[in-house]
């Protein structure tokens, strides 16, 4: 596709910053990869150190990370990789006036890993779309249910393949006695 | 969330549905209502009119924004970020763009970048606008409101002219802008912002210290700076809390460095501090407007790279390499480099930041939205829980939920 007059090629910057080396040398065998793409400083962690990383990057007072900004996931199905989804976790920290992303591949067969809602509050919602949208399983998450998507969806419509014109029967309207029972519940 | 057993004790809650002086109910608020800003739902656990417990539920507009930009060729996802918040699309346009270019390594001229700014900053103060505005007529202030609609129509005017529409602006490209400034803008510019500024000034002297207004929104909502934090507040919300981040500072991006300007921060984080903190927000964006006016360099409106914008005429029909261009953008559209980045700006409701993945192939991997209201929306049963039925209406008002950023 893409032709002999399109833009150069800009290689990836492979430099570890300070909060690299600072995981690196706190979590060594977690630290799968790095790199500053356009100098958002970017660090591959195994699947089950995501939550010990986590409590790391809260608590030291050398991170600060206090804002959770942003859960999502990454379908690399045509990419031809070895893992077919990554998740990707964005910080901010206030303190250091830094930001971060901390990625996790997931494999197909097991897509699932520790939820960090009990850390930041904002991962609880964040934890249930990506569980909507891509069908990952946050362990130990509070309430793990579908957030956009209505409960009787099937499938997960942010898959690579998930067919974008694929339609899904209309639910019958139900009865609101269904759903709660006024007043009896406690 | 809240303690029922000590609730359930002091109402002595039955088991009885017919005795509803002393049990809690659940009762289903929405969809809509909530004085209508949005479609969303509030399961909430009533004892009389106190709200024991909520759960928001919301989903109920959305419209596959990520899996059909996915499906999309990249500049063909600028339209659908109109819709995003749409009471401030040219905020969207602009993040959006701004964070293909930070992909392509680029940045657009200087003089589309100050026109960026003031356009930007006329879309926070319509925003502004129209949740403060709307947050203070649902509460009985309707004057306020139609002031401020007034004023919402001149800043309309002034979108319409620079774009040709007024909502679905679809305004910005990969490196520039879609338009110049238009004749006589910054005239027109001026005059609108003097007309703002006099309404500003009556509005200020109808609702700030009027004692209706302050009983229902003052210590109402509150949310602590800690717990803001943890859920992620960006923006006016967590501004109101007292924690000074806004974007525009903290990560300066456009240029919004060479200009002047303050960050309002309220200090109890309560309905009352949202609404000064956005009121003088809009202060901040007229001086920044006028500073952005005043400092406006002449030059190009969109870059000269090769492959981001289609060639001149002129090109295209005196020399072969116009024609090759030409030639490529229709038929292949743009391929941002291979990589990943998120480009964070400052949106109406806080951080909305996009991160993008490209394969190189000019098919977008990933377009994600880092939605800033969803973290509000969230966040409303522990701004609720303990206040009565009647006052999720102003701190639904003044959280500023968008669906259209919301449900995406």
């Amino acid at each position: 596709m893409s032709g002999s007059i399109s833009n150069s090629e800009i290689k990836v910057t492979r430099d570890a910053g300070e909060l690299t080396s600072l995981l690196k040398q706190k979590f060594p065998k977690a630290v799968l990869n790095f790199h500053a793409h356009r100098s958002d400083e970017t660090i591959v962690i195994e699947r089950d150190s995501l939550h010990s990383v986590c409590i790391f990057l809260h608590e030291d007072s050398r991170c600060a990370f206090e804002i959770m900004l942003d859960i999502t996931v990454v379908d690399l199905l045509e990419m031809n990789m070895n893992h077919r989804f990554e998740m990707v976790y964005h910080f901010k920290s206030l303190t250091h006036a830094s930001r971060i992303r901390i990625k996790v591949p997931l494999n197909e067969d097991d897509c699932r890993l520790a939820s960090i809602s009990n850390i930041w509050k904002s991962a609880d919602w964040y934890e249930r779309e990506c569980f909507d949208m891509f069908g990952i399983v946050f362990e130990g998450h509070p309430n793990l249910k579908r957030i956009l998507m209505y409960e009787e969806f099937e499938g997960h419509p942010l898959r690579k393949d998930y067919p974008i014109d694929k339609q899904q029967p209309l639910m019958e309207l139900k009865e609101i006695e269904e759903r709660h029972t006024y007043g009896r519940e406690l | 969330m809240t303690d029922m057993t000590t609730l359930q004790a002091r109402t002595g809650t039955s088991s009885s549905s017919t005795d509803f002086s002393s049990s809690v109910m659940t009762i289903e608020i929405g969809p809509a209502h909530p004085a209508m800003h949005g479609i969303v739902r509030f399961t909430t656990k009533l004892d009389g009119e106190l709200i024991v417990e909520m759960e928001p539920e919301i989903g109920y507009l959305h419209r596959g924004f990520e899996k059909e930009s996915e499906n999309s060729k990249w500049i063909q996802v600028i339209p659908y970020t109109d819709r995003l918040n749409y009471v401030s699309p040219l905020l969207c346009n602009i993040g959006y763009s701004m964070a293909v270019e930070k992909l392509y390594g680029i940045q657009a001229p200087r003089r589309a970048e100050f026109t960026r700014v003031i356009m930007g900053e006329i879309s926070r103060i319509t925003d502004h606008l129209t949740c403060v505005g709307a947050a203070a007529m649902e509460i009985g202030a309707f004057t306020f409101f139609l002031w401020f609609i007034k004023a919402r129509e001149y800043l309309w005017e002034l979108v319409e002219e620079m774009t040709g529409a007024r909502l679905t602006t679809n305004w910005t490209r990969f490196g520039g802008n879609s338009m110049d400034l238009p004749d006589g803008f910054l005239s027109d510019l001026e005059d609108r912002l003097s007309k703002l500024e006099s309404i500003m000034e009556e509005c200020d002297k109808l609702l700030t210290r009027n004692k209706i207004f302050i009983d229902r929104v003052k210590d109402v909502g509150a949310i602590s700076k800690e717990d803001a934090l943890s859920y992620g507040f960006s923006g006016p919300m967590l501004r109101a809390c007292g924690i000074p981040y806004d974007v525009r500072r903290a990560d300066p991006y456009s240029v919004y460095d060479e200009l002047d300007f303050e960050i309002p921060v309220g200090s109890t984080g309560d309905c009352f501090d949202r609404f000064l903190v956005r009121m003088e927000e809009i202060r901040q964006s007229t001086s920044i407007i006028k500073q952005a006016a005043d400092k406006m360099p002449a030059g190009p409106f969109m870059t000269d790279e090769r492959m981001l914008h289609y060639p001149d005429k002129k090109d295209v029909y005196g020399n072969i390499e116009g024609l090759i261009d030409h030639f490529k953008m229709v038929m292949e559209g743009h391929h941002p480099p291979e990589g990943e980045i998120y480009m964070p700006t400052e949106g109406g409701n806080g951080e909305f930041g996009f991160y993008l993945v490209s394969d190189g192939s000019g098919d977008p991997v990933r377009v994600r939205l880092r939605p800033p209201c969803f973290n509000f929306v969230q966040a409303m049963p522990i701004m609720t829980v303990g206040h009565y039925v009647a006052d999720i209406v102003p701190i639904f008002g003044s959280i500023n939920m968008i669906g259209g950023e919301l449900d995406r």
